[in-house]
């Protein structure tokens, strides 16, 4: 569904991507975790778009993304921080979103909206929000327009156990969809009985892209956070940032 | 252009308590002045203060605000199915559409029913061309500079040249060649500024030109005529059209 070719970034001396090449495929929902500065949001952002590669093409179902837009109709994104302009309330937001997108509202996948309960709080103005809710609203429009790839930057920092669960049974049920769902985070654990392939990021390369199943026999370990943890002292010298649990 | 975007971008601004309160600064001073003073030239010729330093400080240091604190929003707007350089485009129409209002219920609704002359007619004009040139100086600035209290800081900078600093060159040149004729040239040199530009117009317009002298005669004659005026519009456009149309381009390379 998404492949990338030798894809470079630099920002100024600081070579951020290098000779990225990836085949991401539907149905499989993938872990982008690395230590911090690795490389995984730029990743993310060339994919969206927002950030213009220094060489190298992505391809979105065939087609080269270069200057392209109309195939972000097809991807739902959480950022890190959902910043939205304060002085609207959570409705209007959601209602300028569903005005951009375009899907006719009996398409729209409103379960998040309910299940997070946003309707109650919808006439909040978005700068008296708390960071959690706020991800909520991120994760609301990410899932919102039934999207075909679905690409979360550390969705669940700052949401309670109970938002987490529901986002993380939402997660599961989309998967089965086949669509394509990439995640990065540093909390192992939540990934667990999401993700089925990884991708380990270090210094702007590919270390290595492997199913869980795989990485769990090659390292003997039946976590997640143990494998990579096993992967990183085999490595030795990697800095041990990412096992929060 | 989106017009939704636009929209949005609007109702949001509406709702800012800066542009409110700049409304409300421009319309107590306008009132003010014209019912302390019944010449309405002389009412004109204090306003003009008001246009030439309020009108562009806010204008230029309010919209890089913005447009630092919605460099988040701007980036969520990317991600989505959305040509950048109408993201862009969309957002100079909203600033500068809430602009124009502010200025027009704040400056131009009193002065069409104070003193709705040539002059005042001409102060509304300068005044709504400034607020533009000043938002699209501001777009400029703001994609250039990615660290916000650097953009402000260029902001505040360019605002003191326009405002201040030009003006102390143009005196300076003006004595040092006082023995030459170089009442032409200095036609061409303020159209570098167009806070000078509209300050020249409406002193024309308010027949203070008698008191420039030699170089106001020669003001007088070059805008005075039709074809002066076209020119001098043409040049006050471009003065909105480059910033803004520099700033489009370099937003569609733009890493957010």
């Amino acid at each position: 569904m998404i492949k990338i070719e030798q894809l470079y970034k630099r920002f100024g001396k600081l070579q951020v991507l290098e000779a990225i090449n990836l085949s991401l495929d539907g149905g499989q929902c993938i872990a982008l975790i690395g230590p911090n500065g690795s490389g995984k949001t730029t990743l993310i952002k060339s994919v969206l778009g927002m950030v213009v590669p220094s060489a190298g093409s992505i391809y979105f179902q065939g087609k080269d993304i270069g200057r392209e837009w109309a195939y972000r109709n097809d991807i739902g994104y959480m950022p890190q921080i959902g910043e939205y302009p304060e002085n609207m309330t959570i409705g209007q937001v959601l209602d300028m979103m569903k005005d951009i997108r375009r899907v006719p509202e009996n398409q729209l996948d409103t379960e998040l909206y309910e299940k997070f309960a946003l309707g109650q709080i919808r006439n909040k103005r978005m700068r008296t929000l708390s960071g959690g809710t706020r991800q909520k609203v991120s994760a609301c429009l990410a899932f919102m327009f039934n999207p075909k790839v679905l690409i979360l930057d550390e969705p669940t920092a700052g949401l309670d156990p109970l938002s987490t669960e529901i986002l993380k049974e939402k997660i599961l049920r989309e998967r089965e969809k086949n669509k394509l769902i990439i995640i990065t985070s540093h909390i192992l654990s939540d990934l667990d009985d999401l993700v089925s392939q990884i991708i380990y990021m270090q210094d702007g390369k590919v270390i290595f892209h492997k199913s869980l199943i795989d990485l769990k026999t090659e390292t003997a370990t039946d976590k997640l956070s143990k494998a990579i943890a096993a992967i990183m002292s085999n490595k030795q010298a990697v800095p041990t940032v990412i096992s929060h649990e | 252009m989106n017009n939704k975007i636009v929209k949005y971008v609007i109702t949001d601004l509406l709702r800012n308590r800066t542009i409110v309160g700049y409304t409300v600064l421009l319309l107590a001073l306008s009132l003010g002045i014209f019912m302390m003073e019944d010449n309405a030239d002389k009412s004109i010729a204090s306003l003009l203060h008001v246009v030439l330093f309020v009108v562009p400080l806010v204008s230029i240091i309010f919209s890089t605000i913005y447009l630092y604190n919605s460099a988040e929003f701007i980036a969520l707007l990317v991600s989505q199915p959305l040509k950048r350089q109408s993201i862009w485009f969309s957002i100079f129409l909203g600033l500068g559409a809430v602009m124009l209002l502010s200025f027009f219920i704040g400056v131009g609704v009193p002065t069409l029913l104070y003193a709705s002359s040539p002059s005042g007619l001409m102060l509304i004009a300068g005044g709504l061309l400034l607020s533009l040139i000043f938002v699209s100086i501001a777009l400029w600035t703001a994609v250039r500079i990615r660290d916000k209290s650097k953009g402000i800081g260029l902001a505040i900078i360019l605002w003191l040249y326009f405002a201040l600093i030009f003006d102390a060159l143009l005196l300076f040149l003006l004595f040092q060649f006082a023995d030459y004729p170089i009442e032409n040239i200095m036609i061409g040199i303020s159209m570098l500024n167009p806070i000078d530009i509209t300050r020249i117009l409406i002193l024309l317009e308010i027949d203070l030109s008698a008191m420039m002298g030699y170089t106001g005669a020669i003001f007088r004659e070059f805008f005075g005529t039709g074809g002066g005026m076209s020119l001098t519009l043409i040049v006050m456009l471009l003065w909105i059209a480059i910033p803004v149309g520099l700033s489009v381009r370099y937003f569609k390379r733009k890493d957010l």
